[in-house]
């Protein structure tokens, strides 16, 4: 028996009926669609922006660049043994060559931040990395007003997203349940775990929210809208600096996300996102009751 | 049972092994199809429409009166950063350079009631803007710097564009390509709209940081746009052109950089 559509946002209580094997329409086409969408465009913003900051291998906190301190560094150096590339954390350097700072690029050894492997586009283009990311900026904004628009006014948010008092009092057992890659079954594989709301809202509201003041403080003419508000991020090479750390706090998020996709059941939950339909795991304790 | 069971976990790993293939396969795929697409004209003609979409959106949130930030005597870098042309190599170039700049001449013209030509002196003598700004280069690196200089504004009140004028054209005298023997043009050239010409802070500054312009930063006289990424900001200016379209100008985009596939709007 399918479970309509309005049933993943009532309470876990109400949903007691809810047993191993049924399927439940669990994410609705404009999600799906804005998900789909959000897959593509980050993934583009990645590579070109790892491009851009190719165009200049340092990232640094203040405002100005000669004056600032720089915190990160990739570069290549030729030595005796030939190229070498250099990651500088810090004051710390790490030998990273084949990766970052040298790496082939068509057969050959060639100096460059990130890899041709994980640039878009793969040779060293600013010009053209900037009119991916810029294009592909505007969409991923477009798509994520549109995101906030729609969790707010279907009320996903505060029905699936924010998580209840009683799930926040369960916060540690979430926590063990994850250590164990344990998942939810039965009635509460239809709710977002508490972790999970968790993780997204701070998604949602930190880390995106911060990536795209930290791009717009880029624009020198966006900065002209309040004088001196790239100061509040700490001056715009601090900005550019956060714009990078975001992206990386992102990418975390997506290598955890893709994760527990597969442990979770990567069929179930690639079906569910694509047609809708997520087949509920069974809840052993509900189908030893009703044998 | 348990052969069932290896059964199924056979079943599931070869899933898993098609799986990781298929994503290792559409990721490569995906970064050859980018590529091909970098160099698809129709392609690289709608990812640069966002171009005007960032220009219209710019003006909405900031004004054509908005300031860029200006900063204090403190935020000055110790050395401002060269980049680009550093030393011109051109015959005009290194003659008015050995002569000190004195007989340097801005020549203004194009599509003007009153053309001009304006010695470093009498620009001089003309009323000063300094300002303390930070430079953007599209690179990413940014570098603060006092510049002293006559407003554009001004000098286009004195030759009076006219009114099919649409941009101001920046000629100068560094060859890209380095000096040029058989009459192929690298020189550097530029072009704004005359909104950003006539903004407060765009200037041609002939000082910076209180000592006569450095041959790296562009002397004896360059433009700052301060809304704008460095390569808007024609160092080593020769003449300034106002004219109605930069369609039959060089590359037809308006500047070098331009020409090379970097944004007109440089704003973003």
């Amino acid at each position: 028996m399918d479970i309509e559509a309005d049933r993943i946002a009532t309470p876990a209580a109400n949903r007691a009926d809810t047993v191993g094997g049924t399927s439940i329409y669990r994410h609705r086409l404009p999600v799906r669609a804005m998900h789909w969408i959000n897959v593509v465009c980050m993934t583009i913003l990645l590579g070109s922006g790892l491009n851009i900051f190719n165009a200049h291998p340092t990232l640094y906190w203040g405002n100005d660049s000669v004056t600032g301190t720089p915190w990160l560094s990739i570069r290549g150096e030729n030595s005796a043994q030939g190229p070498v590339g250099k990651t500088r954390l810090g004051s710390t350097d790490f030998d990273t060559t084949g990766v970052l700072g040298v790496s082939t690029v068509n057969g050959q050894s060639s100096a460059r931040g990130f890899p041709s492997w994980a640039t878009i586009p793969g040779p060293q283009w600013l010009a053209m990395a900037r009119h991916w990311h810029l294009f592909f900026a505007w969409l991923f904004v477009v798509n994520g007003v549109l995101y906030l628009l729609y969790t707010i006014f279907s009320k996903h948010l505060v029905r699936d997203l924010v998580p209840t008092r009683e799930e926040l009092k369960n916060i540690g057992r979430s926590i063990v349940d994850h250590i164990k890659f344990k998942h939810p079954t039965g009635a509460a594989a239809t709710r977002y775990n508490v972790l999970q709301s968790l993780t997204y809202l701070i998604v949602i509201f930190v880390l995106l929210p911060l990536i795209v003041f930290c791009g717009m403080a880029l624009s020198p003419r966006i900065d002209t809208v309040f004088t001196g508000w790239v100061d509040l991020l700490g001056g715009r090479q601090s900005a550019r600096s956060l714009h990078f750390l975001a992206a990386a706090g992102l990418l975390l998020f997506v290598f955890i996300h893709v994760f527990e996709v597969i442990v979770a059941g990567v069929w179930n939950e690639m079906r569910s996102m694509i047609t809708g339909w997520y087949k509920v795991p069974a809840d052993p304790a509900a189908d030893k009751a009703s044998r | 049972m348990s052969k069932t069971y290896t059964l199924m976990r056979a079943k599931q790993r070869d899933r898993r092994h098609l799986l990781r293939g298929a994503v290792a396969a559409a990721g490569a795929a995906m970064l050859t199809g980018c590529d091909r697409l970098s160099n698809n004209a129709s392609f690289v003609a709608v990812l640069k429409s966002a171009e005007n979409l960032s220009h219209a959106a710019g003006r909405i949130v900031a004004p054509q009166s908005a300031m860029a930030q200006e900063f204090s005597q403190a935020d000055v870098a110790p050395a401002f950063r060269g980049n680009g042309t550093l030393d011109p190599g051109d015959a005009d170039y290194v003659a008015l350079r050995n002569a000190g700049f004195a007989g340097y001449k801005l020549t203004v013209g194009g599509l003007v009631d009153k053309p001009a030509e304006y010695t470093l002196e009498q620009l001089k003598a003309m009323p000063a803007r300094t300002q303390i700004t930070r430079h953007d280069c599209v690179e990413g690196w940014s570098c603060i710097g006092k510049w002293k200089g006559v407003q554009l504004s001004a000098i286009l009140d004195q030759v009076q564009p006219k009114p099919e004028a649409k941009f101001v054209l920046f000629r100068c005298y560094d060859s890209m390509d380095g000096p040029s023997l058989d009459g192929h043009d690298s020189r550097y050239y530029e072009s704004i709209d005359l909104e950003e010409a006539r903004h407060a802070q765009t200037i041609l500054a002939y000082d910076l940081n209180d000592k006569t312009l450095p041959i790296i930063n562009g002397a004896p006289l360059r433009c700052r746009v301060e809304r704008q990424l460095g390569y808007k900001q024609a160092k080593y200016i020769r003449a300034i052109e106002l004219v109605e379209s930069f369609a039959q100008v060089r590359g037809g985009k308006g500047g070098y950089w331009e020409d090379e596939g970097y944004e007109w709007y440089g704003g973003i």
